[in-house]
């Protein structure tokens, strides 16, 4: 892992790799996080940075790749999925939430997004399974039962490595 | 084949009863958890993005299909239910029509060809049109029947995929009772006797001293004629298409667009070559050699032609519980070829003038009696097998397996069915979620 770290740093970096941090923009080149609808947000979640760049440390990189490493727990895996997904950051999936993640994942462009009435019935059937105290919202632990009982959520979040 | 068959058929048939059912938590299922992490190449982060795209627009309109149909009134269900019926009066008397049309060519062919053989007074292109009459009428009606067909559902209003099978299953009867009424006409013409003696041996050894190899002949014409149209169509039809859509910009071409990679056209159309195959083997044994060839080339044509001339599917199949029903039409007509092969090994005599069984009364005839030339012992084996008390028990037995395995697939059922009743229950525990 430590290798292809100081793989995305420029070469004159490449000395004390321990210490630098790479930019977002050279993240965002590695194979696994290339075609994925979910870059930025990765980016931006595992990201310890003050600035608010998202460039990403080396423990930040390591981080990134326990998480979806296979190894990693179910709890551990839908905690981050939690964040990744949750856009405005307010802790729970609301509707814009919910609406901005399946437009990311039925990908960009303007043939490719669904209607209005469909993202409404999406939505609603959403919420219906997996909002249990029925607050139109989604929190951390209905998440995390939704997780547990999703046959393929295991299986998909795991990066080959 | 049949072994392979029953194989794929089992495993189609299991995940289709598991799969059919799975409606919990379908969609926190597809949006939480459907991207594969895994993907690296952009092009298959595309399709991939489409298939989710596809998959929930079509389980969303399952979906308001189903309530509409549960909000449906009883006037309404009644006007439904009378127009489908006179929908299906209207389909009957497409398919009679059809079947008129085959009988009449193919006397029509039978006759002509016998006139011309005897009086040589046609010329060539006209008796090759002659020949092949027959087979334009079918492939005409194989071609119109399925298009009539799909006009006509959308007037039946039934779910889309329910729309998809019946439409299938409706082109699937067309394509293999033309068959059969191809058959049926060759056979009237066959056995069309006028004198005593044509009826004492069977059929008209005037006209058909060899009457298995003009049936083998048939079929024969059928497989290169529908090889000629396949090559023909993608050939003639979906190039020129591709070419007139990209270069040329008027309304009515680009509303016609690119020709739509149909998976259930294609697979009917394989199907339908198959079973003119299997049904032509006994009365052409190089048949099942050519039908290779012919498959080999077919398939790099269609290759080429999808990823070149055609476009995907408006509306996405799923391919798990289609691969089954695919699956049962091969053995459907499987069971269909073997049909008039039965009929005619074990009871139209063979002809006398040719064949290898023309010492025999019937083609069944020489079973009996090779089996009588076989040693002692295993003669009384083979009568033993096809006597009354060991057929009596082995259907017995037979019985009762089937009967275990209904129990069996019974008892998963209920299983499963309470298992997924302990996880709706589960989920609302108060064990199980912390409260906000």
């Amino acid at each position: 892992a430590y290798k292809r770290f100081r793989e995305l740093l420029p070469k004159e970096e490449r000395e004390n790799a321990c210490s630098a941090r790479v930019p977002k923009s050279r993240i965002l080149r590695l194979p696994e996080l290339r075609a994925n609808p979910f870059q930025h947000r990765i980016c931006h979640v595992f990201s310890t940075s003050d600035d608010g760049d998202d460039s990403m440390s080396f423990e930040d990189f390591l981080d990134m790749l326990s998480v979806f490493s296979d190894s990693a727990t179910l709890d551990i895996k839908s905690f981050y999925a939690f964040r990744i997904f949750d856009f405005d950051e307010d802790g729970i999936l609301d509707r814009k939430d919910l609406e901005k993640l399946v437009n990311c994942l039925t990908g960009q462009g303007e043939e490719s997004q669904l209607s209005n009435a469909e993202m409404e019935q999406l939505i609603q059937n959403i919420l219906e399974e997996s909002d249990i105290d029925k607050d139109g919202t989604i929190s951390l632990s209905e998440f995390q039962l939704v997780a547990s009982r999703s046959p393929d959520f295991i299986r998909y979040s795991g990066l080959q490595q | 084949s049949k072994v392979v068959f029953f194989s794929r058929s089992v495993e189609g048939f299991k995940q289709n009863l598991v799969h059919n059912e799975d409606q919990f938590q379908t969609y926190c299922n597809k949006v939480f958890a459907g991207w594969d992490f895994c993907i690296t190449d952009p092009n298959a982060a595309r399709l991939k993005h489409r298939s989710l795209q596809y998959e929930l627009q079509t389980d969303l309109e399952e979906e308001r299909q189903r309530r509409k149909i549960a909000e449906r009134t009883m006037k309404e269900k009644l006007r439904i239910y009378s127009l489908r019926i006179f929908i299906n009066i209207i389909v009957i008397a497409v398919l009679s029509g059809c079947f008129y049309c085959i009988y009449r060519a193919t006397v029509f062919s039978q006759e002509n060809l016998n006139v011309s053989i005897r009086h040589d007074i046609r010329t060539d292109s006209a008796t090759l049109l002659v020949q092949y009459l027959p087979s334009v009428v079918i492939t005409l009606a194989n071609f119109i029947a399925p298009q009539i067909f799909s006009f006509l559902i959308t007037f039946e209003d039934y779910s889309p995929a329910f729309e998809i099978r019946l439409t299938l299953m409706r082109c699937v009867f067309v394509r293999l009772a033309n068959i059969g009424v191809l058959l049926f006409s060759l056979w009237s013409q066959i056995s069309g006797c006028a004198t005593d003696k044509c009826k004492a041996c069977g059929y008209n050894y005037k006209l058909y001293p060899c009457w298995e190899s003009e049936v083998g002949r048939e079929m024969y014409k059928l497989m290169i004629f529908d090889f000629i149209i396949i090559l023909a169509v993608t050939l003639f039809v979906d190039f020129p298409r591709k070419f007139l859509v990209t270069h040329c910009s008027c309304k009515p071409i680009q509303w016609c667009g690119l020709r739509e990679f149909g998976i259930s056209d294609n697979v009917l159309e394989i199907v339908y070559g198959q079973t003119i195959c299997w049904i032509g083997t006994f009365f052409s044994p190089l048949l099942p050699a050519i039908a290779t060839i012919k498959y080999f080339i077919i398939f790099y044509i269609k290759k080429i032609s999808l990823i070149h001339t055609c476009k995907p599917a408006a509306r996405p199949i799923r391919t798990s519980s289609s691969n089954f029903f695919f699956l049962v039409v091969l053995l459907i007509g499987l069971v269909l070829a073997f049909i008039p092969l039965g009929i005619s090994i074990a009871h139209i005599p063979s002809s006398k003038a040719c064949g290898p069984f023309r010492s025999f009364n019937t083609s069944w005839a020489v079973v009996p009696y090779t089996v009588l030339e076989f040693p002692a012992g295993l003669q009384t084996v083979l009568h033993g097998i096809a006597s009354e008390a060991f057929a009596v028990t082995f259907f017995m037995v037979i019985c009762l397996i089937m009967f275990y395995f209904i129990a069996l697939a019974g008892a998963h059922k209920r299983v499963v069915e309470h298992l997924r009743e302990q996880l709706v229950m589960v989920r609302f525990d108060p064990f199980f979620c912390t409260p906000k």
